[in-house]
């Protein structure tokens, strides 16, 4: 999996890539406008409105219908919030609009980690380092192993097990994570710090907490128990929905890893070269991609990440054409090829070996 | 009906947690823009022309405004492009107008690009952002009992705004000597407004002095249009050079202290590129460090060099995590050549370079 740099070659092959990326790069900023806008506004309100009509619903939820719509509409709600919106928006993409109710520095999310906690994690850890065995904390979350440069040690064997798990409590998970346990393990972080840190993490998600299990069940009265089995599936239907499209734009079987070696000296077009080749794109349609928050175009996502999610459709085709210009593999298919994919390498990583 | 206001905000306070991590103002603001009180708003509902290349717009303003004081001017943003621009005009009403609203007066710069938006293109419906209004050249609760108003071009809207609240108070209305400059009778803004007010009222004194046949008002005009002017409590507003004479007339008199200047921010001259080559001092307004910058160094490596400590991430434009609020000045986005220059905008200072000098707080 773990690719070595033919070094002369790969140098010129990163400049030009390097070059036309920049440049896909470039139109899309100059080219950004009013439309972009109203989209990102249109999606608010959508989830907005999904959001207070799901509540509604579930307040007379005693009647199974109402329970249903509710529920449907709650979870759509839930996952627009945080693929499309809160992903998105804390990427910084739509910064440019200098709007501060739809900004990276102000925007808070329907999820038990504060923003600011997984923007690190997430922006800056693994958007840097993406894909780079020891540095690129998601590649495996810590937990999973799922590169054979990764040591290889007895608890793998459950880790299709601990995927399982994963999934529908997903959320709890980034939050666990986001916490860096691990780092305070190492001695890379400190115990003062994941005390503040998990004061943070505390303090969301009782909120949060508070509003699904206790708040709008209360508010509820008689429909009080369907109302709170409402938020619970939709919160959990999110968390699948979630896990899927992380693991199916990282982990399918293709997708590269690298060495912190192999990153000696990187230049910007081989930085691309890494984002293209540590990602993988999820085919669907329209719908699809807008309720995973465009990261069907997990390439281009990690190619550009601050650039608005609505325009990755249309840099999709230049950026495979680029790929096949230089015979670069492009790891894309449908959603349930990604998935059993992706269940491929966790099973494969389970055991020892490369 | 306070104790109402009152008890509706702890209502929201409350609800705020069934909207967590939004705010009641959120989901409000999406029904009408004008009842979020988060990001106040201001809808246009009547446009109207002062001169050839002045215009009044009437604003209803949303449950986010805090009222203003007589003289004090408004930021507003509107949107262009899916951008928004933010600029900042005087207001022009009296505070706590019974209809409720706001004016403003935009005077076209036919070379920029949100005056004439503003002043041609905002039908009434339009929804402008705004920010609480600013400023401390205002008219204080204790009035003297004569008045000095020295105006030139459009620093007459901030002076609108004082004169129509003294129109609007009960006698007995202090005297009030007001000297505005203009190129000519049809560039005055609210000419006509003004001598129908000279020619009703006995406390006011409207002079109006034309620079196209006469030249600039300098001090000397001032003293023989208004004798008694080292009498008079002084509120002046318009054209730097006018200002600058002004401030030098009154210290070499010893009248600094009741002399009110307010200077209007202009926009910068200088094309973007004669500064971007240039670099220029950083100040970094929370540690108080100042330094020269070049116009190729991140600002993210000038404050580190200069031992600031300064929010950072990836170093490399991907992650937002070093976005650092400008406070003013001008920087280079070294990516796209992008230059950006509103005070209050966040910066990605890894990607960033100085293009002039400006403040960052940090």
């Amino acid at each position: 999996m773990t690719l070595t740099r033919p070094a002369a070659i790969e140098t010129a092959l990163g400049k030009e890539l390097g070059e036309e990326l920049d440049r896909i790069r470039a139109d899309i900023i100059a080219a950004r406008a009013a439309d972009d806008a109203r989209y990102i506004r249109t999606v608010i309100a959508a989830q907005r409105s999904l959001e207070a009509g799901g509540r509604a619903a579930l307040a007379v939820s005693l009647f199974p219908p109402a329970w249903a719509a509710g529920t449907a509409m709650l979870a759509v709600a839930k996952i627009l919030e945080n693929m499309e919106l809160g992903h998105n928006i804390l990427h910084g993409q739509w910064d440019w609009m200098g709007d501060p109710a739809i900004h990276s520095a102000t925007w808070e999310w329907d999820f038990l980690t504060p923003a600011e906690a997984w923007k690190h994690t997430h922006n800056h850890l693994h958007h840097t380092w993406t894909n780079v065995v020891d540095r690129d904390r998601d590649l495996g979350y810590v937990v999973f192993r799922m590169s054979g440069d990764q040591r290889w040690r007895p608890r793998h064997l459950a880790q299709p097990l601990y995927n399982f798990v994963l999934a529908p409590f997903f959320e709890w998970g980034i939050a666990l994570y986001d916490l860096e346990p691990d780092a305070v393990a190492a001695g890379r972080k400190s115990w003062r710090s994941l005390a503040a840190d998990l004061t943070g993490f505390l303090g969301k998600a009782t909120r949060q907490l508070a509003k699904d299990y206790v708040l709008f069940p209360l508010l509820a009265g008689p429909s009080a128990l369907p109302c709170l089995l409402g938020n619970l599936t939709a919160n959990t239907v999110r968390n699948l929905w979630s896990h899927t499209i992380i693991f199916c734009g990282h982990f399918p079987g293709d997708v590269q890893t690298f060495t912190e070696e192999y990153i000696d000296g990187e230049t910007r077009g081989q930085w691309y070269l890494r984002q293209i080749q540590g990602s993988a794109n999820i085919e669907g349609g329209p719908l699809f991609h807008i309720l995973s928050g465009n990261l069907g175009h997990q390439i281009e996502h990690h190619a550009f990440p601050d650039l608005p999610s609505n325009r990755y459709a249309e840099i999709a085709p230049r950026v495979r054409e680029l790929c096949e210009k230089y015979g670069i593999p492009y790891v894309t298919g449908p959603l349930w090829r990604q998935y059993g994919s992706t269940w491929g390498r966790i099973l494969r990583f389970a055991v020892p070996g490369k | 009906m306070p104790e109402l206001l009152a008890l509706a905000s702890r209502l929201l306070d409350v609800a705020s947690w069934l909207t967590s991590p939004l705010t009641p103002d959120d989901y409000l603001g999406l029904i009408d823009p004008l009842l979020g009180a988060r990001f106040p708003v201001g809808r246009v509902t009547g446009v109207w022309p002062e001169t050839p290349d002045a215009v009044t717009l009437a604003l209803r303003p949303g449950r986010g405004w805090a009222g203003h004081r007589p003289g004090q001017y408004l930021p507003v943003g509107v949107e262009m492009d899916g951008v928004w621009q933010w600029r900042t005009y005087s207001l022009t009403s009296v505070p706590g107008r019974q209809d409720g609203l706001l004016t403003i007066t935009v005077k076209v710069t036919p070379e920029g690009r949100v005056s004439p938006q503003l002043a041609r293109r905002t039908p009434p419906g339009t929804v402008l952002r705004l920010v609480p209004a600013q400023g401390e050249f205002v008219l204080p609760d204790r009035l003297a009992s004569r008045i000095l108003l020295v105006t030139a071009g459009s620093g007459i809207t901030p002076v609108m705004g004082m004169l129509r609240t003294l129109m609007s108070r009960r006698p007995p209305h202090p005297d009030v000597v007001l000297v505005h400059s203009a190129p000519c009778a049809r560039d005055s803004i609210f000419g006509s407004e003004l001598h129908a007010a000279r020619r009703r009222l006995d406390w006011l004194d409207y002079v109006e002095h034309h620079t196209r046949p006469h030249g600039r008002l300098a001090p000397d005009d001032l003293a023989r249009l208004c004798p008694d002017w080292p009498e008079r409590e002084t509120w002046a507003c318009g054209p730097a050079a006018l200002l600058d004479a002004v401030e030098c007339h009154w210290g070499r008199a010893g009248l600094g202290e009741r002399l009110h200047v307010e200077r209007f921010q202009l926009d910068p001259v200088l094309p973007p590129d004669h500064d971007a080559a240039s670099g220029g001092r950083v100040l970094f307004t929370h540690t108080g460090v100042e330094v020269t910058a070049d116009a190729v160094t991140p600002l993210l490596v000038v404050g580190e060099s200069a031992g600031v400590v300064m929010p950072y991430g990836c170093r490399r434009g991907i992650c937002f995590g070093c976005l650092t609020p400008l406070r003013y000045g001008r920087v280079c986005d070294l990516r796209t050549g992008e230059v950006h220059d509103r005070a209050g905008q966040m910066i990605q200072t890894c990607v960033s370079a100085a293009a002039g000098p400006l403040a960052l707080d940090a």
